[in-house]
């Protein structure tokens, strides 16, 4: 899943390869203690920033249990939810973040189609 | 386990507890209130009233029964919930500052999210489990929870999720309203009553030519008796109030105190002493009989006394009935200004019948008066049905009974022919009936009151005539004439006429007495001569006796003398003649 899926356009990907290279991401992961989703959910941004925003994110992964003003702040429904808050615009993920494509095209790494 | 498992056996067999909501009204209908511990709807259109209902309970919570309470709202703000129950009087921000309640609101908008997989409204969980700890919340609403429907596309999520919030609100014992849309032909529009099934609540409107009620009905109250009936319900100035007519009964205590209507000579007609105190009084006549003008001397006497009256205006304006009752003496304002008579104007058409009644309950309520005046009740006719009106006037005395408020209802006729079928059946509610009419005779009207019937009391069968003058109303004394009650010219003639015959009898009887004293003067005259012509001759007798014993004795001394006597005798005798 390193590459992009076959039927992306090589040269748009490039395009928005170089353009989301130089911004930095700051990402918040909400979850619920350790439940089986919560960890799936964890595991699976976890590897997509590896993966595509090497040395250039910020991923911080809150316990609303343990954190319940802040899942307040940022209005927390439903869990896992994944905020993206930079680069604008902010964007919001709910799920255990399983379909790579719907989060790529959300984190602005690839375009949409 | 064994013990534990039948303690909590025995739990579930208690009588379902019940939370009063502080609603007017509505714990009456639900026995009590809401179901404690549990979930209830309320449903219902936009702008039926849910989410005041809801904030309602919130508030009376925190303020009549010490229980904290969390409303949180999904569609407005707290700053827009706020500024929608203050106007009812409701501070829901003073509330929050004193931590007696909490509000929150949980913006869901679905533009933002992105649905990547499985997920769960823990994160909804938790907020209400914080909040709801935060202050030891007993009572929750949340308003309205639908819209979590057009924030999340996986309903099957969304169901389960609701499910499992239901059964977690009921361990948490916290006693929640849910609020929902009604949608078309179902009771919510998500099919919401499928995971409540304590409570459920609709409230609607019900327009009937242009007039608009608002209703609400207990459609499930599992475990509980309710009233099972559409009750009317108001939004005033003190929030929502729901009026349980038919439970009132004929229950009530009775009163034997009497009152004065206010005319002296009318009480006259009632036994001598009034109206029973209490009791509801129907006024009724044709246009321009004097109706308001008894019902405002009554009000005058009620004021006068010191108790309040309350005067239900239908037709005028306070200051027109004030301006018109002053051109016939009565100074209206004086009891106004001192608090004791209070005007209520309200035009019959401005809402629904059974909105009036609620309205009238809920001033009632408020003025504690003494006496209702209402003025006239021809005019709320013509907003329903006659069976309608009937039913409402019906709930409406029996409260005002309840309360020991002496009630005056004016009532306008059309025709006094059709007196009978006009009453729509209202004049058997009625302790007493008094019907004003213009009696036309000899080419002009006149005013008459009638007591048709005063209900424990004895009372007068005729017809009096009373006149509306620049001091007020006057009966005049009852005139029977001619084995008839005249009144007006008719009157005034035969008073002349009675007094002309009067005349010519005491003529006719002067003379009389004159002719037996002039002919007793001639029979006197007749004897006295008689009695002289007798002393006449009772002398003469005398003196014949006497000669004839002068005679005899002469005889007796000569003889001869005696027969020469004789022709002297003889002769003697027709020298009388």
């Amino acid at each position: 899943m390193k590459k992009a899926t076959p039927r992306t356009n090589i040269k748009e990907f490039d395009k928005a390869v170089k353009e989301s290279q130089k911004a930095q991401y700051i990402l918040r992961l909400y979850v619920a203690g350790t439940t089986a989703r919560s960890v799936q959910a964890v595991m699976n941004v976890k590897r997509i920033c590896e993966e595509h925003l090497k040395g250039r994110y910020d991923l911080e992964v809150i316990d609303i249990y343990q954190q319940p003003v802040l899942a307040r702040g940022e209005q927390i429904i439903a869990v896992p939810t994944l905020i993206k808050k930079l680069p604008e615009p902010l964007k919001k993920f709910i799920g255990d973040m399983s379909d790579n494509e719907r989060i790529l095209v959300g984190l602005d790494l690839i375009p949409k189609r | 386990m064994s013990p534990k498992r039948k303690s909590a056996h025995r739990m579930s067999l208690e009588p379902l507890r019940k939370l009063p909501t502080g609603i007017q009204g509505f714990d009456e209908i639900t026995m009590g209130g809401l179901p404690e511990g549990r979930i209830s709807l309320i449903t219902g259109g936009p702008g039926s009233g849910k989410t005041l209902f809801s904030a309602e309970f919130v508030v009376h919570g925190a303020m009549d029964y010490g229980e904290p309470g969390l409303f949180v709202t999904f569609e407005e703000t707290v700053e827009e919930l706020e500024k929608n129950v203050i106007t009812l009087g409701f501070d829901l921000h003073d509330l929050a500052n004193h931590r007696k309640i909490v509000l929150d609101h949980i913006p869901i908008e679905r533009s933002e999210i992105q649905e990547t997989g499985d997920y769960d409204l823990e994160g909804l969980f938790v907020r209400l489990g914080y909040l709801i700890d935060s202050i030891g919340a007993k009572r929750v609403v949340l308003d309205t929870l639908e819209s979590l429907f057009s924030g999340f596309s996986n309903e099957m999520i969304l169901r389960s999720e609701l499910r499992r919030l239901f059964r977690w609100l009921k361990v948490k014992g916290v006693t929640t309203i849910v609020t929902a849309e009604k949608g078309a032909g179902t009771l919510t529009r998500h099919g919401l009553e499928e995971y409540v099934s304590d409570c459920v609540i609709t409230l609607d409107h019900l327009i009937h030519d242009n007039i608009a009620t608002r209703r609400l009905r207990v459609v499930k109250y599992r475990g509980s008796q309710h009233g099972t009936n559409e009750y009317p319900f108001m939004i005033g100035d003190e929030g929502i109030s729901v009026l349980p007519i038919t439970s009132l009964g004929l229950k009530y205590e009775v009163s034997t105190e009497r009152i004065s209507t206010g005319l002296s000579k009318l009480d006259d007609m009632l036994g001598g002493k009034g109206l029973h105190k209490g009791s509801s009084v129907l006024v009724s006549g044709t246009a321009g009989t004097g109706k308001s003008s008894f019902v405002a001397n009554f009000a005058e006497s009620v004021a006068a006394r010191g108790d309040r009256c309350l005067y239900l205006a239908f037709e005028e304006s306070e200051n027109q009935i004030v301006r018109n009752m002053s051109s016939i003496g009565l100074d209206l304002n004086k009891w106004i200004k001192r608090g004791l008579l209070q005007f209520h104007n309200v035009r019959p058409t401005l809402y629904g019948l059974e909105m009036h009644l609620v309205k009238i309950h809920d001033l009632v309520i408020r003025a504690k008066p003494q006496a209702v005046i209402f003025d006239p009740i021809s005019n709320l006719v013509s907003v329903g049905t006659s069976t309608e009106v009937k039913s409402m006037l019906t709930r409406l005395i029996d409260y005002l009974k309840m309360m020991n408020i002496t009630t005056y209802f004016t009532n306008l006729i059309v025709s006094a022919e059709l007196l009978e079928a006009t009453e729509v059946g209202v004049s058997s509610l009625m302790d007493t009936w008094i019907v004003l009419r213009a009696a036309e005779f000899g080419g002009e009207c006149n005013r008459q009151v009638h007591i048709v019937k005063s209900r424990g009391m004895s009372h007068s069968n005729q017809l009096r005539e009373f006149q509306i003058t620049d001091n007020g109303i006057h009966l005049l004394d009852v005139y029977k004439g001619r084995g008839s009650v005249l009144t007006g010219s008719a009157r005034a003639m035969q008073e002349a006429h009675d007094e002309s015959e009067g005349l010519n009898k005491r003529q006719h009887d002067e003379r009389r007495i004159r002719d037996t004293e002039r002919n007793r003067k001639i029979l006197e005259a007749q004897i006295a001569a008689l009695q002289a012509q007798l002393a006449g001759e009772t002398e003469e007798l005398r003196q014949y006796a006497d000669q004839e014993q002068l005679r005899e004795r002469e005889r007796l001394v000569t003889p001869s003398q005696s027969e020469a006597g004789k022709p002297a005798g003889a002769r003697k005798k027709p020298a009388r003649r």
